[in-house]
């Protein structure tokens, strides 16, 4: 980790330490974005950092919004080639772009799509190698897809969350998320997000600035990385917020009115 | 919020709306964005601080005034009175001249997307940043109006323009006849018209730009060519034109219809949309995507998805899990997507999640009829029947957003035959009158080149708010 170029993200992620012990491993991140600004680009710098040769991460990738050609393409412009990853069994790759749960008539089945996911992912981790089981990171491309395929059901999704969340102190393994939350902001009791804000143990916000779109800036994200007890020298609540503009091969992050 | 000066005009359109949405008439709430190239900066100020001035007498809530820090070329009174469209970068890619696939009508772009045009010229040519067009295996979603039918319009051309290159359409609607919309479908314009349109555009050609800002230009500000390009692959055969004008009074021939696959399906009365996305499974599954092919490309179109008269209008839940799957399966597909549909009807939640499925992201709103002070602000705006809104551009296999500098365009039928887009043009005025521009809130986009000039403006704002 000392020798790549560390930017503002994930210094803010804690990333910036020792590579070993995974600094996110046991954790929960929730990445959350609207229309204007997609926070996407979040997830695809997390998976090239977990799929860095210092780190000996295994990443499955459970993706409901963008099928496996999509983001080879852009990690690949990243410097990441996931092709060679998933060969090496570094990345597992879930299309669940056509994933839909039978109707909710037959109350059971709209749960068993999602539990039959939870039992996929759980063999997965049991499969592994012994050592690569400690170094697990489930990815999650997104959570408002997983309802929709749950035909509404959000209590099922939030069990599922749960199930995965379990995994985290379970196999100490990381839990990456990604929802929309404007979605949420106009119902009266939006009961998933908060819930997931709640369990998450860093929430990486991605908005428009206040005063709308630009080319040089692309929007602010606001991190706040909840400290965990029991970790040496990390005790309380830490909020960064920083500016970036997206790029093919990189994501630039400054601090408010410091790019030239 | 009183004299509070923002640097985009995206929050601008978002203050608009948060506006509009309080006030109990729409209607009646003018909502602009333009350009004025031709005012001096010192009237622009001084415009400015009257508008500030005027609202803080009557206490409207909101008067913001927006200031992208872009740089803009400023056109003389001439050319801001003709057509100003956004620029692509200085090394744009010449991707009109690329094209490896045999089929007419599919066109390649970046990131190993192909795309397929829209129809209309002028999104096209905003596109072109991208590929110029709609890229195959995306969704396009279009937000209509309740009170105009534009996205008809916009419905139209997508249809005519792919039945004219021969590739196969889907087409499902609420009505009771599907089948008798393809009757209202526009035709190719003649050769002959296009041609004049050649001559006048070269005559734009010759104006010259009052003012040299060039060097505060960017190097990545959108560059568009300033005249009209159709994309010409051999010949003046229609068939062989990347995007075709057409002309909405001369009804598309039949052959054209007959010729080609073109199902309709009606889903009105159909319980589900089970039945609907059979139709859109079997029509995808022939245009499925294989490496190095160049299958023809397909088009789906579904109009007012949510319709009243459609029973599973009522199940949000279901219809979220049609456009996913549908979503799913298009991608992987050689074809486009597009869906109408009225957000009026869908809850505020479900539309953002329709908005978040969406892979680009259109809205048409209907302008009013005999709008004083909108006509004193617009240009041309005896012309124009609506306004049409990009709200999100498809980001097929890259993750970086699109941001251009126009994104609202006006809709006009040009001697009532052909669709145009428009960026906004403000009509002169005269800012020291000091004169008010309606009850409510007006917002006006204003683009300054010279950083002393946005302090100054800041300062103005500064004294208002005290």
């Amino acid at each position: 980790m000392e020798n790549q170029n560390l930017n503002l993200l994930d210094r803010a992620l804690g990333l910036d330490g020792p590579s070993e012990p995974w600094p996110l491993s046991g954790r929960v991140v929730l990445i959350e974005d609207c229309v204007e600004t997609s926070g996407s680009f979040v997830l695809h710098q997390l998976v090239k950092r977990s799929l860095s040769p210092t780190s000996s991460n295994v990443i499955i990738f459970v993706a409901f919004a963008n099928p496996f050609s999509h983001y080879d393409r852009i990690l690949r412009k990243l410097g990441c080639n996931l092709v060679t990853q998933r060969d090496n069994k570094r990345f597992i790759f879930f299309d669940m772009l056509m994933l839909r749960c039978p109707d909710v008539d037959e109350g059971k089945s709209s749960e068993g799509g999602l539990v039959l996911l939870y039992e996929k992912i759980l063999k997965t981790i049991c499969g592994l190698p012994g050592d690569k089981k400690d170094y697990v990171t489930i990815m999650i491309d997104d959570i408002s897809l997983v309802e929709v395929a749950a035909n509404g059901g959000s209590d099922y999704v939030l069990d599922f969350l749960h199930y995965c969340h379990a995994l985290t102190s379970e196999f100490d393994c990381s839990l990456i998320t990604l929802n929309h939350e404007d979605i949420y902001s106009s119902m009266e009791r939006p009961t998933l997000i908060l819930q997931m804000e709640y369990l998450a143990d860093i929430l990486i916000k991605a908005e428009p600035l206040s005063t709308g779109l630009a080319t040089d800036v692309h929007g602010q994200l606001t991190v706040l990385n909840k400290g965990t007890s029991h970790r040496l020298g990390r005790s309380g609540n830490k909020i960064h917020n920083f500016h970036y503009k997206v790029k093919e091969n990189t994501v630039e992050y400054f601090y408010p009115g410091s790019r030239v | 919020m009183r004299g509070s000066l923002f640097e985009s005009p995206a929050w601008c359109r978002v203050q608009c709306q948060r506006h509009c949405s309080q006030t109990p008439h729409k209607k009646e709430v003018p909502c602009v964005f333009g350009r004025p190239p031709q005012l001096p900066i010192t009237k622009i100020i001084r415009l400015s601080a009257a508008l500030l001035a005027c609202h803080r007498r009557r206490s409207t809530p909101t008067a913001a005034l927006s200031l992208p820090p872009r740089k803009t070329k400023l056109c003389s009174v001439d050319a801001a009175m003709a057509t100003t469209k956004p620029r692509l970068s200085s090394f744009s890619r010449n991707l009109s001249a690329v094209s490896s696939s045999q089929t007419p009508g599919v066109k390649c772009g970046p990131n190993g997307t192909m795309f397929v045009s829209s129809g209309i010229a002028d999104l096209d040519r905003y596109f072109e940043i991208l590929g110029g067009g709609f890229p195959l295996g995306s969704l396009v979603m279009v937000m209509e109006d309740a009170e105009a039918p534009h996205h008809m319009l916009l419905l139209r051309n997508f249809m005519s323009q792919g039945l004219v290159h021969g590739q196969p359409l889907l087409y499902a609607s609420p009505s009771k006849d599907p089948r008798g919309f393809l009757g209202t479908l526009p035709s190719p314009a003649s050769l002959k018209h296009d041609k004049s349109r050649d001559r006048e555009s070269e005559q734009e050609k010759g104006l010259r730009i009052a003012w040299q800002y060039k060097k505060y230009m960017g190097e990545n500000q959108p560059n568009f060519d300033s005249h009209r390009v159709t994309h010409h692959y051999s010949g003046a055969d229609n068939k062989q034109d990347y995007c075709n004008e057409f002309d909405f009074r001369k009804p598309l021939e039949r052959h054209y219809f007959t010729r080609q696959r073109v199902n309709c399906v009606g889903i009105q009365h159909s319980k589900n949309l089970a039945a609907l996305q059979e139709h859109c499974a079997s029509f995808l599954a022939q245009h499925q995507r294989n490496d190095g092919s160049s299958a023809l490309a397909g088009r789906i179109a579904i109009q007012s998805l949510c319709a009243p008269q459609c029973e599973h209008s009522n199940m949000d839940w279901e219809m979220l899990s049609f456009i996913k799957s549908l979503k799913g399966m298009v991608r992987s597909s050689n074809a486009v997507v597009v869906i109408t549909f009225p957000p009026s009807l869908l809850s505020l939640s479900s539309t953002k999640r329709w908005q978040h499925m969406a892979d680009t992201l259109l809205s048409v709103a209907a302008i009013p009829d005999e709008d004083k002070e909108l006509a004193k602000l617009l240009s041309g705006y005896q012309d124009m029947v609506g306004l049409l809104n990009v709200q999100k551009v498809a980001r097929l296999n890259t993750q970086v957003p699109l941001i251009l500098e126009a994104t609202t365009f006006s809709i006009k039928l040009q001697k009532r035959r052909f669709l145009v887009l428009e960026c906004l043009n403000q009509a002169p005025v005269d800012g020291s009158s000091g004169s008010s521009y309606g009850t409510s809130g007006v917002f006006l986009q204003l683009s300054l080149t010279q950083k002393c000039y946005i302090e100054q403006l800041r300062m103005v704002s500064k004294e208002m708010d005290r």
